[in-house]
């Protein structure tokens, strides 16, 4: 008995590193990073599996949370989500720079996204698609949208429509002239600023026709012309422009507000090999550029906007020049305990009439 | 018998409570009332009596309002109902399973129709009281309809309808739920509760008995006709045709061909040769036609062998077929000569008692006692 | 020994009811409980205490959620029934054999697709540029066009929609058992529609009406995507609010605090319902 169980135990742990080299990747990760195309080119070379789920940031986090940091490989939270929920839950682990082919990634977003992600002296995060939220308008009928307050604008009224989420606050924020990443660290001026802002965006209540949940729901109304202007992302903006050349994304006078999705590896995740293959798979530049052109983002790789189609290319260009590329506010990491302040000024914007 | 044909059927009674003349329902193609004329005399008991599917059914909802007619008059107490809806009828119905209001206590049911009619309060509690009473139901008005027995809901449903006081009172076939000894019992005391009321009830049922019983009149039915209308002497005595005959009390049919006509003495001839004498007037039936004999158990009388007949009767010898017990109803099957099988009722008088089967006996009736009717085309 | 087997038998049916009772339902509310008294006083750190209970008390929005959600799912009750009873009625008593089951089907058919779907092809006829403000439209009735969607209105519609097949159905089961003949009586005793329908069918049909409601009331309080996606600005729904402080918020304690008070306000609700209604519990549900 004794015997067959400990020989079992061998049989079942070489049948283990046997299959290291073969893994299944459970990818936890945000609609078109992890393109059909790109997954069958990476299991073929490495013969792994991968499994996709798809979600957003706040899903992430309560995911992982569930399980302790179980049930998934790898993640691609944004990078100033990852140190206060490591501090909070513990759910991450640090990456291990050596296994991760650093030549790939540009050199000054590697850095500041480690500097972004560092918890108790290690690194959480690598950077891979980055982008901005904005204003995405409707020119024929808006032009005069050009920043977050012209949102409350009476030209606009009944057609505007944005989130009720923490992006809102601090575009709000910038646009009034305030400088809300400056004050992340001074709870006293940040719930200063709320309070300017939910006054801002309680007066601006009536002007709103709803609060916009999912990104289909954002650019249904768009299309339909429901919506002229509206608070969103570049790439919304951008794939409307292909089917409707009066809408685009217009980065906002006070600046666009720019978000770096990274890689992170759950606490518990148990394909350590297959997370690092499959970040050093995608980052080659050949496969950014393909993720590139089905979630219509850039990336971190370098040379990775080369094969990038040439109308994504011309839609950015026309979005942002110098000027505003050098505008964009990159989201510090959130200390923990902002987003209860957040929270309870987003609930009495909700609430006011 | 004359007295019972004053109160009978007699189409012309000065004041009927309830006329139907010519009533007719058509279901699609089929004729379910066909032509259908009656009057039921104030106070009197008039039961429909006919096999399930005849149409007595219709006829009752029809005169209730639930079905209206094809063609056709209605009149209760002179006024006619054709139009009129079942809640403005003068008429009160005791459904088949009763139908009393479960979710309500005995007096709220009893007091329903009241209380449509605007009664005030105090004055419907008197009167539920009072028609309780009368059915013999005191003090039950804060009990629930499950907690009383069959036969205290059947007396709570008829309290029901007449609280209202209605000029006819219909009542579909309520006993039929009832076991046998209570459904003895309720015929009995249905039949007294008609004559405190002094209302005319109009009774349909399939159940000969409870017809027979209770009726001042009985109209047998018979596919949306009446066949017959009489008293349940008439009816039974002298039934007008086949169906009534065979349909009222038990009777042995027997099928003959007519080979003698003597004014109303009829002389019969079965296939197997047995011959018979049947005193039947009016028939018109002529030598050779084909006719049915109907002869009741209890007209057969029961010999020795050698016992002298009467003159002028139909005797037979035959042997002892099987042998019934039922108390008083008592019957014996005896086989004749030629084969033929007759219900013989067995005196009451204990003097065959110690019949058996295979006895050599004689059988014995009289030709009045008979009814002959020729066969038509339909029967 | 032969009661000992029946026993074991007993216990071995009893075994899965119980596994899923416990498993499911009981250890989950537990644990959920567990987290609802748990404070956050730091990163990691907790403490026991009824603090998340009394922010509930304390912030007037999330209280007035709490009432405006249950108002508005007794409202949706009450027009899930004004609008079932006339259907359930019509299919219990009006209808035979083959047309019976057709109607019955055709409650059922919107239940063949997702709830989203749904949902979806409620907001597609009521948006602005939707199939209703268009005819209207196109029939010259409006001058422009009008927006129903991102309103209390939706919501009502969307719920009402969503829960009227859980009225139907023990409606049309128990107005089913109501014999023809207690109606026919009540019309010969002199009965007019109303009244038959106030002190019979009503009286009968209450043990349906009132688990029809519990359900539909129960399936109102705790829908998510109906309200979120066709309510506005101000439609702020409970369920709503308890994802929120889940997911966005990671402010589990105070989700699973607002969870619990939900589970006691339905509870309360159906309690004061039956109440009301005069019906107990088993006597509704143990009625098929």
């Amino acid at each position: 008995m004794k015997y067959s169980l400990v020989s079992s135990f061998v049989v079942a742990s070489l049948l283990t590193a046997h299959t290291a080299q073969a893994e299944t990747l459970r990818l936890l990760t945000w609609g078109g990073y992890a393109p059909e195309e790109v997954i069958a080119k990476f299991e073929a070379e490495t013969g792994h599996t991968v499994e996709v789920t798809t979600s957003n940031n706040e899903e992430m986090i309560a995911k992982l949370r569930a399980t302790n940091g179980g049930g998934f490989d790898l993640a691609q939270p944004s990078q100033d989500r990852i140190t206060s929920a490591q501090e909070e839950f513990g759910i991450y682990k640090p990456i291990d720079m050596s296994r991760v082919n650093a030549d790939l990634f540009i050199p000054s977003m590697l850095s500041a996204t480690a500097g972004n992600t560092t918890f108790d002296g290690d690194v959480y995060g690598l950077p891979h698609v980055w982008g901005t939220s904005g204003l995405v308008v409707n020119t024929a009928m808006a032009g005069d949208v050009q920043d977050y307050t012209d949102l409350c604008d009476a030209s606009v009224a009944g057609k505007v429509s944005y989130r009720l989420k923490r992006p809102t606050l601090i575009g709000f924020a910038y646009s009034m002239g305030l400088d809300p990443f400056a004050a992340y660290g001074d709870a006293d001026a940040y719930q200063g600023i709320l309070d300017q802002v939910e006054a801002k965006l309680t007066e601006c209540k009536p002007n709103v026709k709803t609060y916009w949940g999912g990104g289909d729901e954002i650019k249904n109304l768009l299309r339909s012309g429901e919506v002229v202007a509206s608070m969103a992302w570049d790439t919304g903006g951008w794939q409307l422009n292909a089917d409707n050349p009066d809408i685009t994304f217009v980065a906002p006078e006070a600046g666009a507000l720019g978000w770096i999705d990274t890689f992170v590896l759950p606490a518990r995740g148990r394909a350590d090999d297959a997370a690092y293959d499959w970040i050093n798979f995608v980052m080659q530049p050949e496969i950014a550029a393909m993720i590139t052109n089905t979630a219509g983002n850039f990336t971190a790789a370098v040379d990775g906007d080369a094969g990038v189609s040439a109308d994504l290319k011309a839609r950015y260009q026309g979005s942002f020049d110098q000027t505003a590329i050098d505008n964009i506010k990159w989201y510090p990491p959130v200390p923990a305990g902002l987003e209860a302040l957040e929270g309870a000024t987003l609930d009495r914007i909700n609430a006011a009439n | 018998m004359p007295f019972f044909i004053l109160r009978g059927c007699n189409l012309t009674h000065p004041n009927p409570d309830l006329e139907c003349r010519d009533l007719t329902k058509d279901f699609d193609a089929f004729r379910a009332v066909d032509h259908i004329s009656f009057d039921v005399p104030q106070g009197s008991f008039f039961s429909i009596l006919g096999p399930s599917g005849c149409g007595k059914t219709t006829l009752l909802r029809m005169i209730a309002g639930f079905q209206s007619p094809t063609s056709g008059d209605l009149r209760i107490k002179g006024k006619s109902m054709i139009g009129v809806p079942p809640n403005k009828r003068p008429v009160s119905m005791v459904f088949q399973h009763l139908a009393l209001f479960p979710t309500m206590n005995i007096g709220d049911n009893v007091g329903f129709g009241l209380r449509q009619r605007g009664v005030n309060k105090a004055e419907i509690k008197t009167r539920v009281e009072q028609v309780l009473d009368r059915v013999g139901l005191p003090h039950v008005s804060e009990r629930r309809v499950d907690q009383l027995s069959g036969g205290q809901k059947q007396r709570v449903a008829i309290a029901r309808c007449m609280v209202l006081e209605p000029d006819v009172l219909l009542l579909d076939e309520p006993l039929g739920a009832l076991d046998l000894k209570l459904r003895e019992h309720m015929k009995i005391e249905l039949k007294s509760l008609q004559h405190a009321f002094n209302t005319t009830f109009v009774y349909i049922t399939h159940d000969q008995s409870e017809a027979l019983v209770m009726s001042d009149n009985i109209a047998v039915m018979s596919n949306g006709r009446f066949e017959q209308i009489g008293s349940p002497h008439d009816v039974y005595h002298r039934p007008d045709t086949a169906f009534v005959a065979g349909f009222v009390g038990d009777a042995n049919k027997i099928d003959a061909k007519v080979t003698e006509v003597n004014s109303a003495m009829l002389t019969l001839a079965t296939e197997t040769g047995s011959e018979m004498k049947v005193e039947a007037a009016g028939t018109g039936l002529s030598v050779g036609q084909p006719a049915q004999v109907f002869l009741r158990p209890e007209a057969i009388a029961l010999g020795a062998l050698d016992a002298g007949a009467e003159s002028g009767a139909n005797t037979s010898q035959g042997t002892v077929e099987t042998v019934f017990f039922n108390g008083a109803n008592s019957t014996v099957t005896v086989k004749d000569g030629a084969g033929h099988l007759v219900k013989v009722a067995m005196p009451q008088t204990g003097d065959f008692a110690t019949l058996k089967k295979g006895d050599a006996i004689s059988t014995c009736w009289l030709p009045k006692q008979a009814r002959c009717y020729a066969v038509s085309g339909n029967a | 020994m032969v009661s000992d087997r029946s026993r074991l038998g007993f216990y071995l049916l009893l075994a899965p009811i119980l596994l899923w009772l416990v498993v499911l339902i009981i250890l989950p509310h537990i644990g959920l409980f567990l987290v609802s008294i748990s404070e956050k006083i730091g990163p990691r750190e907790y403490e026991t205490g009824f603090d998340n209970y009394a922010v509930f008390f304390t912030e007037p929005l999330y209280w007035r959620t709490f009432a405006r959600t249950a108002i508005m799912s007794i409202m949706t009750t009450a027009l899930t029934l004004i609008l079932g009873f006339p259907i359930a009625y019509y299919i219990a008593k009006l209808t035979r054999g083959r047309t019976k089951t057709t109607l019955f089907l055709m409650c059922m058919i919107p239940f063949w697709v997702s709830e989203l779907v749904r949902t979806f092809g409620w907001m597609i006829l009521l948006r602005e540029t939707g199939v209703i403000s268009n005819t209207l439209q196109y029939l010259g009735l409006v001058n422009g066009p009008i927006e129903m969607l991102y309103n209390d209105a939706a919501i009502m519609v969307g719920l009402v929609y969503t829960s009227i097949l859980f009225m139907v159905v023990p409606l049309v089961t128990t107005l089913d058992s109501l014999d023809d003949s207690l109606i026919e009586a009540g019309y010969d005793l002199g009965g007019t529609s109303t009244s038959i329908m106030r002190e019979i069918v009503i009286p009968h049909a209450m043990p349906g009406i009132v688990s029809g409601c519990i359900v539909v009331f129960m399936l109102s309080l705790g829908n998510y995507l109906t309200p979120i996606l066709l309510g506005g600005k101000d439609s702020l729904w409970f369920t709503g609010m308890i994802y929120t402080q889940f997911i966005t918020r990671f402010n589990w304690e105070l989700g699973s605090a607002f969870g619990f008070l939900l589970l006691a306000l339905s509870s309360l609700v159906v309690f004061l319902g039956l109440k009301f209604s005069g019906q107990s519990l088993s006597e509704t549900m143990g009625r098929p």
